[in-house]
């Protein structure tokens, strides 16, 4: 699977692209930055942001947009605009910008419905399919969910999405139960959420023998496009076919019915791309770059996406509801007050906080004053962080279903077809992006909540998006790459360091492992890590220091326990954590055990001020 | 270039509001531009298709799909009544007959020969729309619903459950900071909108629904009392479709936070007179704030502004409130806006304003953590 985007109608340009201007029209905000070639390199160097105008008393998107640009004319002392305009090509050293391009997430984003014959095997197919292509996906249908047929029929009346994506049936298998879908499709009289005047589009990406009589039962009633199967044989999936569609399906008629975003299109020199599948055009191509396997999370305020590549492969979910402001008190909901708890380095009533949580619901632009307010929501969000992860590791798996050929050696192994493909101790980089973990006020907390969240295993690298540019940077890969590539390295990029945790448990305080760390002024440090404990030392940016440890018996660095190992460690902004408190983590269940655990680490790398 | 957006909740004694009152689907427009119309009035109506309830007869006759309109007794188009026979078999020895009966009263929409099923519809639904302010037409979409201008007293709740109702305001609550006991709330209260002061513990909202009341407007609950009336921990703030026997409408927030005197003040005036409430929120894309609405009778219009005028940012002198803790619910009037970003506890660099409360006390706040009150 990849996340390429589809670019078929991505213009050539004949000209050099010196200056970009690039926008993300975001739910709430529109962020605006500039990128301008110096001396051989791509820098961005100024951004701009103003509200998204998607909503009433504006109702066009374009408002925010030219806010947003005009904050940066303001700010580089560069003429963009020309009134409502945007002066392409540059004119002169500072007037006009080669090409304007953007995304878009305002509005809700895609909001898609899928439907497959067997729950986990086309549904779960044509869900990849829809998220890999930046929508949210707001429910799987299938034959075998579980639901009566007339509630199949009255949830897809009740939901209104921008578009549906209908799978199932291998080529030239059964096609009762995908003609017997599109019968309940056909009989919902599915209407899409914007504009009561346009056709609902309808993908239809099934058995291809069964084309023509969904087109017999659709082809009237939904504006259907017919493309190729997302599971033409149980064991491979063609997801690119369907994904260009929703591309071009979500370019076509969703865009062209939220207000504004006609003048939008005409305005940006490349095809604008939904928001999460720019992300995930911009993680697959760090990861394809540096050769490695990554996850990448972006922490809003109403949704978190997850992004993986690991071996190649690219997955990308979201958790619709699992956000740190509007969506705030679900994360509550679902992870459980003592989960929160258990990361909250004081004690606190469960009154007050859920009373505080609900009011960051109701008020979801305000921030932390206090530092216990702060370590709250830094709470808040390593639940949500490690429930989406949960969320994506269930969806980014191997094809279930799928007959495996066997050894005798795999006699004793019952692994099941379908196995997560996320495996943590293969895992090279972390990214993290949002402003929960963009803009928290020490980068080591950024760092730590990833850490607490994601419990990464072995040597694992950490890294933060520093002002929320991946989206302008993954359509700009689409035109430029070597821009996309400069400006993400030197500017959207902020390397936190690398922890380093062996898997395993110890009595506490008990040895494990010796470690010797050689910086590159050659200053070695020789010690032991003990259970419970956790270490930071500082290395910069684009330094490398050789770290040697030696595990106890039981205790595993990724080569087997108790096997040595030696690897040169990459420093960041924070440093190297050598994170001592055993995988998987366990905390203290007790209360004053637990506050006076979260006191101890959070002092050892001085999380917050004291 | 664009101003901060500074969110605030208005509440004022006169305003013009425009609501729209849409149709799910094309149906009829039942008034028409001018008219004037009671906020209980049907002013558009729509036939709802009734629900589907697909039948595999194929399976249930153990015929071939392509065989099942030989079979069909009711063809696609016909009537069907509940437990009249929809299809049956004709097989030489009668104890071997199958008879297929409607589970619905309804129509017979249509026979798929591929998968074998019969999809049966009930009765449509005549759903109506009502004005919900009392107001004049100011628009009519054909077919899809009408908008209804109202002159009234406006003020905009933080959050609320349940949907639109109409009563008689009545005040509970002597004072913003007195809690709403189940002593407050007497029988005459029934179908009334009854304001609290600064809480509503438990025990009130189980007598307000035993009482019968239409609507409560108070300062605050908690969370937990929240979670108990609805039976399920509210994840994400879209509200309006709760049915829990009346409706709720929070001024302030969550915790015991006394009402805002101006609030207060404003809904003691209209006591006795009729309010339309909402309390339908939604706080992500598209706000939308729970309401309290008073429409004024014609002929009490106070000439002169009766719109809200844009705000164009925050300015000296505006009443605020704080919105987060610690001084989460206090009221003051910001007295300066320092233009340079300031350190925070948090160590959070960001744009502050200075707030000055009634006993003289300042506080430097987050911007971000203000309310406008908003309003005349």
């Amino acid at each position: 699977m990849s996340a390429s985007a589809h670019t078929s109608d991505t213009p050539t340009i004949d000209y050099p692209l010196n200056v970009i201007v690039a926008t993300d029209c975001g739910s709430t905000t529109t962020k605006a930055i500039l990128i301008e070639k110096v001396g051989d390199e791509y820098r961005q160097t100024y951004r701009g942001e103003a509200p998204t105008t998607v909503e009433a008393p504006f109702e066009d998107v374009t408002r925010g947009v030219l806010n947003a640009i005009a904050e940066i004319e303001e700010l580089s002392g560069r003429k963009i605009l020309d009134g409502d305009r945007i002066i392409t090509p540059c004119r002169d050293a500072k007037t006009g910008v080669d090409i304007y391009i953007s995304t878009s997430s305002a509005g809700g984003g895609l909001q898609m419905m899928v439907t497959g014959v067997v729950q986990n095997m086309t549904g779960e197919s044509a869900q990849r399919a829809a998220l890999g292509a930046g929508a949210i996906v707001i429910d799987v249908l299938a034959s075998n969910d579980g639901r009566l047929p007339h509630e199949k029929i009255e949830r897809i009346r009740t939901m209104r999405p921008d578009m549906i994506l209908m799978s199932g049936g291998t080529d030239g298998g059964a096609v009762t139960h995908v003609v017997e879908m599109a019968e309940y499709v056909a009989a919902a009289e599915p209407r899409p959420r914007f504009g009561a005047t346009y056709k609902l589009p309808l993908i239809y990406a099934g058995n291809k023998d069964a084309q023509g009589q969904v087109k017999k039962i659709l082809g009237e009633k939904t504006a259907l496009e017919i493309t190729e199967n997302i599971r033409p044989v149980l064991e491979r999936e063609n997801l690119a076919p369907a994904r260009n569609k929703i591309h071009d399906l979500f370019l076509e008629h969703v865009m062209q019915q939220a207000p504004g975003y006609k003048k939008l299109m005409e305005m940006t020199g490349a095809p604008i791309m939904p928001t999460p599948a720019a992300v995930g055009v911009i993680m697959e191509t760090i990861a394809k770059r540096e050769h490695l396997n990554l996850i990448g999370v972006d922490i809003g305020g109403a949704t978190t996406d997850v992004f993986s590549v690991i071996e190649g492969v690219f997955n990308r979910t979201v958790s619709a509801n699992l956000g740190m402001s509007y969506s705030i008190s679900n994360v509550l909901a679902e992870a459980g007050l003592a989960n929160i708890m258990r990361w909250v380095p004081f004690d606190i009533d469960e009154q007050t906080l859920r009373n505080r949580i609900k009011n960051k619901m109701v008020r979801p632009t305000t921030i932390p004053q206090t530092l216990d307010e702060l370590q709250i929501e830094q709470a808040i969000s390593r639940e949500a962080l490690r429930l989406a992860l949960i969320h994506h590791k269930g969806l980014a798996t191997g094809l279930k279903g799928v007959q495996q050929e066997r050894t005798i050696s795999d006699v004793f192994e019952q692994g099941a077809s379908g196995k997560t493909l996320i495996d943590m101790l293969k895992l090279d980089l972390i990214v993290g992006s949002g402003g929960i973990l963009s803009h928290a006020p020490r980068r080591i907390q950024s760092m730590l909540m990833m850490v607490d969240a994601y419990e990464p295993l072995g040597f694992t690298m950490l890294s933060v998006d520093s002002i929320f540019m991946m989206p302008h940077l993954g359509v700009l890969s689409t035109i430029n790459e070597k821009a996309a590539t400069d400006v993400f390295v030197r500017d959207c990029m902020v390397y936190l360091g690398t922890c380093v945790a062996p898997i395993g448990q110890a009595k506490d305080g008990e040895r494990l492992a010796d470690y010797e760390l050689t910086f590159p002024d050659g200053r070695v440090v020789k010690e032991q890590l003990k259970m419970g404990e956790l270490r930071l030392f500082p290395l910069g940016v684009n330094e490398k220091a050789t770290l040697t440890m030696q595990p106890a018996k039981a205790i595993n660095l990724g080569q087997g326990t108790g096997v040595p190992v030696t690897r040169d460690v990459q420093g960041g902004v924070v440093g190297v954590m050598l994170d001592g408190r055993g995988r998987p983590l366990q905390l203290p269940a007790d209360s004053p055990a637990r506050v006076s655990a979260l006191t101890k680490w959070f002092n050892a790398v001085e999380l917050y001020p004291r | 270039m664009a101003h901060s957006y500074t969110p605030g909740l208005t509440v004022t004694e006169q305003t013009v509001i425009r609501r729209r009152r849409q149709l799910p689907l094309p149906g009829t427009v039942l008034v028409k531009v001018g008219d004037h119309v009671q906020s209980n009035q049907p002013v558009a109506k729509a036939e709802l298709p009734g629900k589907v309830y697909p039948l595999n007869l194929a399976n249930q006759l153990g015929v071939a799909p392509d065989e099942i309109p030989d079979y069909l007794i009711k063809k696609p188009g016909e009537p069907v009544l509940k437990d009249e026979i929809l299809a049956e078999n004709k097989p030489l020895i009668k104890w071997f007959k199958t008879e297929i009966r409607s589970p619905i009263t309804g129509v017979v929409e249509s026979v798929s020969t591929v998968t074998g099923q019969v999809l049966l519809r009930e009765p449509p639904r005549v759903l109506d729309v009502l004005a919900y302010v009392d107001g004049t037409v100011v628009e009519v979409q054909p077919q899809q619903g009408v908008t209804v201008e109202a002159v009234c007293t406006l003020i905009q709740g933080i959050f609320g459950i349940g949907g639109e109702t109409w009563g008689t305001l009545v005040m509970a609550a002597q004072s913003p900071d007195e809690v709403l006991t189940p002593a407050h709330l007497t029988a005459d209260m029934k179908g009334k909108i009854v304001v609290g002061g600064s809480f509503l513990p438990a025990e009130t909202l189980a007598k307000a629904k035993e009482v019968g009341i239409a609507g409560l407007v108070v300062g605050g609950i908690h969370d937990k009392d929240l979670r108990a009336l609805l039976g399920y921990d509210l994840g994400v703030a879209i509200t309006g479709t709760e049915q829990v026997g009346f409706t709720l409408i929070l001024t302030e927030g969550f915790g015991t936070i006394p009402m805002a005197q101006k609030t207060f003040k404003l809904l003691s005036a209209h006591a006795g007179q009729k309010a339309a409430i909402s309390g339908a929120t939604q706080i992500r894309a598209g706000v939308i704030r729970p309401e309290i609405v008073i429409a004024k009778p014609a002929g009490t219009v106070s000439a002169g502004v009766v719109a809200v005028p844009q705000r164009e940012g925050i300015q000296i002198g505006d009443p605020v409130r704080i919105i987060r803790d610690p001084l989460f619910g206090k009221i003051g009037q910001v007295s300066a806006l320092p233009s340079d970003l300031q350190k925070i506890p948090t160590e959070s660099e960001v744009r502050v304003l200075e707030v000055q409360f009634q006993d003289g006390q300042v506080a430097v706040v987050p911007r971000t953590n203000i309310e406008v009150i908003e309003g005349l």
